[in-house]
């Protein structure tokens, strides 16, 4: 009741850490739905289940990835580094109000995308290819209208999380001396890492901002750039939606599908290729400084491969089309295929420096946080050269849309890489919103690990087995036809299932039910302290 | 022309050996970053050669798959390259419109699917008997997509759309409907 050992008081937290919290509460939470919503998918893929009928199906298989992102990672990414940013720059959060807005409206939000699509079975797939959004033959454009609605809510929490990170990074807090307010962005934005690529040693300016805050000033470029894509299309499918209730019927074809597809891959990919890789390379970064307690090998290369990483998400979204007949060749070569190669040689930057940190500060004790960062960084190591290989004009004819693109690329680099990042921030930044809180039980923490890793990498492998077998996604087979590989990463998936659950019951035995309500009541504290004087 | 099954061979074959060696490397570093070593500092050198290789691959895997998988520089090139057979395929509410009953090609021959979809974006691929797929490509309403695919061996081939249409899409199967006979 009173968590492990009662060390976690609720009462001493600052509203900075209870907001941090509830956001990771609210991202586990959402995290569970997409794992359980994964157990079902697995377990249709097996065999389709009588008791859920193929739209229910396909309205998870929508409400799947986006619950994964916006309502889990989002929250868990947003929530830390609402934290971070001020932690690291020794300056309050620029607004409190805003930071609880993100949390609210993104928490909110999910659940409304998410009701939507259980109820109305309004299910055209995170890709929402055009016009099949607008396709009121097979979709509720009631349903339609709140799923959006849904989405924009989101968006809108994103918008404000973009808003108090920058500001957060240039204002100058009251009683303070005038801070240099576009001396601190362009720092943020990467300009002083690759001017000191060309400088001597003796010349080279010093850096305002930290490499990780650098880190996450870039990868929020691209959330802003994405919630603006986003919220743009939603608008449009919003006015078909609504026209049609309205008893209009607008035409379908006024939308070029081609031009739109670019459109909106072009704006999805600044998550998949954007922030995601610029923020995890970042918290890397992070992790490697505070595991090691030394500064980061080659540090001004790193600043200048997450500018390039930048472009390089603003350039590579014609990986998507490349089994797209209309789409222009140079478009398929230069961006599909050569661009998207660079994405090898920036994560691999990443995946390089933070080892060699590590290496650096040998013997290291294998704590939580080193064997879940080792873990994420396996993730993308195995996923990053899986997405490269399917990135090419000869190959992406034979393995697009398959089980091979879900399966080793997109799951393994979610699940492996990005989740066992972020839980490696989780487990390291744990003592610090908890005010030293202990863990339950660190046999639970270490099936936590072994569990999820062996999982998703199984699930992975299984599925991309099944994709070079010609498996497709987005499908229902009805025969078995893949069944001995399908089984197989049910039984990983089951896995995963089993780490989350370890992983849940050991955070709310090491708080305490008690500490989780105290997470959700006001904290009595100043709002610009981040951790009581104490716990300094 | 190489059979797509071959390609999906090698790329087994290749991403299991990098998997195997990858994960072996991290339960190596792994172990290793524990204990005390006689040196704890990474090289620049080790660190501007991991850079090249990186290079290197990017680049090298588009180069050698252009100039070993035969298909890619057919598809660039396909509007100068003549057609031996050419078949019109449209779609339309969830259902694939063919020329004739059956698509008869002959061996050796180039064929052209020129396929048109009159609602939803659709995929278009052709399986063989034991579900692995021989090619796919998407079909995007109000623009053309035509693939080019050269057929080396007798066969026969089922029509399966390989995008999400919406719920009524999943099982857009024209089973045995392509047939590559000897000359």
């Amino acid at each position: 009741m009173n968590g492990e050992q009662g060390l976690f008081k609720p009462a001493t937290l600052t509203p900075m850490q209870k907001l941090v919290l509830r956001f990771v509460v609210i991202g586990l939470i959402y995290y569970g739905f997409a794992v359980i919503e994964g157990m079902i998918m697995r377990i249709y893929a097996i065999s389709p289940i009588t008791a859920i009928p193929d739209n229910q199906y396909f309205a998870i298989l929508t409400a799947h990835p986006l619950v994964g992102i916006f309502g889990s990672t989002y929250s868990i990414v947003f929530g830390a580094f609402l934290f971070l940013v001020p932690f690291l720059m020794k300056k309050p959060l620029w607004s409190y109000k805003l930071a609880n807005w993100t949390c609210i409206l993104i928490g909110v939000g999910t659940i409304t995308f998410w009701l939507a699509g259980f109820f109305s079975h309004y299910a055209p797939l995170y890709t929402l290819y055009w016009p099949l959004p607008a396709d009121f033959s097979q979709f509720n454009p009631l349903g339609g209208t709140f799923f959006v609605l849904g989405i924009a809510i989101v968006m809108l929490g994103t918008v404000f999380f973009v808003i108090n990170i920058f500001k957060t990074i240039v204002y100058t807090p009251e009683g303070w001396e005038k801070q240099p307010s576009k001396a601190l962005f362009l720092s943020a934005m990467g300009l002083s890492g690759m001017t000191n690529l060309f400088r001597k040693k003796e010349n080279q300016k010093e850096h305002l901002v930290s490499l990780p805050v650098a880190a996450i000033a870039r990868g929020t470029v691209d959330t802003a750039l994405n919630a603006g894509i986003i919220l743009f299309t939603g608008v449009l499918i919003l006015v078909y939606l609504v026209a049609h209730l309205l008893g209009f019927d607008l035409k379908n074809s006024a939308i070029d599908a081609l031009l739109y597809k670019n459109w909106f891959w072009w704006g999805l990919d600044l998550i998949a290729d954007g922030l995601v890789l610029i923020f995890v390379a970042g918290t890397w970064y992070l992790l490697a400084m505070l595991i090691t307690g030394k500064t980061l090998f080659m540090q001004n290369i790193a600043r200048a491969a997450l500018l390039l990483e930048l472009v390089v998400s603003w350039t590579v979204w014609s990986h998507h089309l490349m089994s797209d007949q209309a789409q222009p060749g140079f478009l398929k070569v230069a961006s599909g295929e050569m661009v998207t190669a660079f994405e090898l040689i920036t994560q691999g930057l990443a995946f390089f420096i933070t080892l060699a940190t590590l290496w650096s500060a040998r013997p290291l004790k294998m704590t939580n946080p080193l064997k879940f960062l080792l873990g994420g960084l396996l993730g993308f190591a195995l996923a990053v050269p899986a997405g490269i290989m399917q990135a090419d004009l000869g190959l992406n004819r034979i393995l697009h849309n398959t089980q091979w693109i879900i399966g080793p690329h997109v799951h393994v680099a979610i699940l492996v890489g990005l989740t066992m990042t972020l839980y490696s921030a989780i487990y390291i930044l744990f003592p610090i919103v908890t005010n030293g809180a202990k863990l339950y039980s660190q046999k639970l923490a270490n099936f936590h690990f072994w569990a999820h890793l062996i999982g998703g990498i199984g699930m992975g492998a299984f599925m991309g087995m099944a994709g070079l077998k010609g498996m497709l996604r987005r499908t229902i087979y009805l025969n078995g036809e893949f069944n001995l590989y399908m089984i197989l990463a049910g039984i990983c998936g089951s896995l995963l299932l089993l780490a989350f659950l370890a992983f849940f019951y050991n955070i709310v035995m090491s708080v305490g039910l008690k500490g989780v309500i105290g997470i959700f009541t006001p904290s009595k504290l100043d709002e610009k302290i981040l951790v009581p004087e104490s716990e300094k | 022309m190489v059979d797509s099954q071959v390609v999906l061979n090698g790329q087994t074959f290749a991403y299991t050996f990098y998997a195997i060696a990858i994960i072996l490397m991290m339960l190596w570093f792994g172990y290793k970053i524990t204990k005390s070593g006689k040196t704890n500092k990474v090289s620049s050198a080790l660190f501007y050669s991991f850079v090249t290789l990186l290079i290197v691959m990017g680049v090298s895997l588009h180069i050698v798959t252009y100039n070993t998988i035969p298909w890619a520089s057919m598809d660039l090139n396909r509007k100068e390259i003549k057609a031996d057979k050419v078949f019109e395929i449209s779609v339309e509410n969830h259902k694939f419109i063919l020329p004739s009953e059956k698509l008869i090609i002959n061996v050796n021959d180039k064929a052209m699917f020129n396929v048109r979809s009159k609602d939803l974006t659709y995929g278009f691929g052709l399986f063989r008997s034991d579900n692995s797929m021989v090619f796919q490509m998407q079909v995007i309403p109000g623009h053309l997509n035509d693939i080019l695919w050269k057929f080396d061996k007798p066969g026969i081939y089922t029509i399966r759309s390989t995008e999400y249409s919406g719920p009524k899409g999943a099982q857009m199967i024209l089973k045995d409907v392509v047939e590559v006979v000897a000359n």
